[in-house]
């Protein structure tokens, strides 16, 4: 794959727990940069959000990162990273972003050859298509953000189910604007199996099996993750993005 | 513990042309529903892949849909692979399939003295408690294991394809043994239900489990990927992925097998015409 810009790619949320799904997110990611002929994809990094972010059945960042590390040992190309979950508040997508790709240049210029501008991995965000409805929400994101993050580093998003993440690109100037940054990934396979549905399932005690890996299973019942209770917490609670935008106004 | 849950094992016939995650999900949708009426124990699930003499376009060799099926429940503790159907010279009817195994375990319950490795295992979260029949037991024949045939909504609709089934074998099937059948959305079975009288008359036998997630990852999507280069990780258990790598099976070539030949129960049923 000479002569290709080297890519790494990024994906950012809850992982709560990671599924088979998340995984195959990397996978057909992968195989549609290396199809346009453009990039080669050295490697995948995922990004478990912090405590901080609020959303509701957010179990302990211990626990999401345990079950990611799991559920990626046998990948030899995606792999875990803490730093976002560590922050002491909730970190803004275009941050985590910044920190990853300051840190992927640095380690390319303290290489031994000299390295040329080629050589640094481009960095682009990978995402379900739900992640392009959230551009929407008022005060989720800050338009500026929206700009680096889609329009700097790029977004590879896939599709699933009756999603049709072109409708949200075409119905947003911004995101048009940018469209070619914006890769879309076909998913063929109509799988709408998703963490929200496992939690649902687990706390009805019914078989998750075959969703995600039985070392991640075999994790959840060692600590009893994903029940009424867990479901239950930050209910009342609002959003960390939406509470930092006010602050800022 | 509750002597009143009727054993159940559960039979998946078909192609397992490679067997994949939803094939495996069905199995435990399928359980837990059963096991949800709080009326059955599923105590045994049996993947029958079909033998080669099938003739179905793009199926590969027996010996490798069961050695995929193998690696892929090699983790599970009640889901097994079978053989018979595919060692058989020639294609078998899903009926004489159904019939073969519900008389095995018919004669494995009655040779039983106490056997405490063939009991029913009570699957639950936090532990497994082993209801066993103790010496002084006397095996009726409400212990033997009922046999149901598992299956998606199309195997059901397919019912209705002429000359593809015997209507006698779908009476035998759905009357004598019963049909757990995984519906998706989209497919209505219970409408096809009613519009057949056979599957009318034996609805009681027939259980519809509903898949509220859709899962679709057929074997065909798989095969495709496959040929295109495309990654399957994560839609197949691993050790089925290396195996397919390592064989290097599914190809433009594989794919047109049986190309040209007619599928055996086509052949067999339109003959005696």
């Amino acid at each position: 794959m000479a002569g290709r810009i080297p890519l790494v790619l990024l994906a950012c949320g809850s992982f709560n727990p990671i599924t088979h799904q998340h995984m195959r997110l990397f996978e057909l990611a992968r195989d549609h940069m290396h199809q346009t002929g453009l990039y080669r994809v050295v490697g995948g990094i995922v990004s478990p959000v912090g405590d901080n972010y609020g959303k509701q059945g957010l179990v302990a960042s211990k626990h999401r990162l345990a079950m990611a590390r799991l559920a990626l040992q046998s990948s030899h190309w995606v792999s875990v990273d803490d730093w976002e979950s560590q922050q002491a508040d909730w970190t803004e997508t275009v941050v985590t972003m910044r920190y990853h790709y300051d840190r992927i240049a640095a380690q390319y210029h303290n290489s031994k050859d000299p390295p040329t501008a080629s050589d640094v991995p481009q960095l682009k965000l990978l995402c379900g298509a739900d992640f392009m409805d959230t551009f929407k929400v008022p005060g989720l994101w800050r338009d500026d953000h929206v700009e680096e993050v889609v329009g700097y580093f790029g977004l590879v998003c896939v599709s699933r189910g009756s999603l049709q993440p072109d409708r949200a690109i075409h119905e947003s100037d911004l995101l048009s604007r940018h469209r070619r940054r914006i890769f879309l990934v076909r998913e063929w396979v109509h799988n709408e199996i998703s963490a929200t549905e496992v939690r649902r399932a687990l706390r009805r005690g019914q078989s998750v099996k075959y969703l995600l890996p039985d070392s991640v299973i075999d994790y959840i019942r060692e600590h009893n993750l994903y029940t009424q209770d867990s479901e239950m917490k930050n209910k009342d609670v609002k959003l960390r993005p939406l509470t930092m935008q006010t602050i800022q106004d | 513990m509750s002597s009143r849950e009727k054993p159940v094992v559960l039979l998946a016939c078909g192609s397992f042309n490679p067997i994949t995650n939803m094939h495996l999900r069905m199995f435990e949708l399928a359980r837990d529903h059963l096991e949800d009426t709080g009326r059955y124990r599923v105590v045994k699930g049996i993947i029958s892949p079909v033998g080669d003499s099938y003739k179905k376009k793009g199926l590969i060799e027996a010996r490798h849909r069961l050695e995929m099926a193998r690696l892929a429940t090699q983790n599970s503790d009640w889901i097994t692979v079978d053989d018979w159907e595919s060692q058989q010279p020639e294609w078998v009817e899903t009926a004489k399939v159904v019939r073969h195994h519900a008389e095995l375990i018919s004669s494995e319950n009655n040779n039983d003295d106490v056997d405490t490795v063939r009991c029913g295992k009570r699957r639950k979260l936090e532990q497994n408690t082993i209801i066993c029949q103790s010496s002084s037991y006397i095996n009726t024949k409400e212990d033997t294991p009922h046999l149901n045939l598992l299956c998606g909504a199309d195997v059901l609709e397919s019912f209705g394809v002429p000359n593809l089934w015997k209507p006698e074998d779908i009476e035998e099937i759905v009357g004598r043994y019963g049909v757990a059948c995984i519906t998706r959305c989209g497919s209505d079975p219970e409408k096809f239900i009613n519009q057949s009288d056979v599957l009318y008359k034996h609805r009681k036998n027939i259980c519809m489990v509903r898949e509220w997630v859709t899962n679709e990852i057929s074997a065909t999507h798989v095969r495709r990927a496959l040929r295109r280069g495309q990654s399957v990780r994560y839609l197949l258990p691993d050790p089925v992925v290396r195996y397919i790598q390592e064989h290097s099976l599914y190809s433009a070539e594989s794919e047109q097998m049986n190309a040209d030949a007619i599928l055996a129960p086509f052949q067999r049923y339109t003959s005696t015409n």
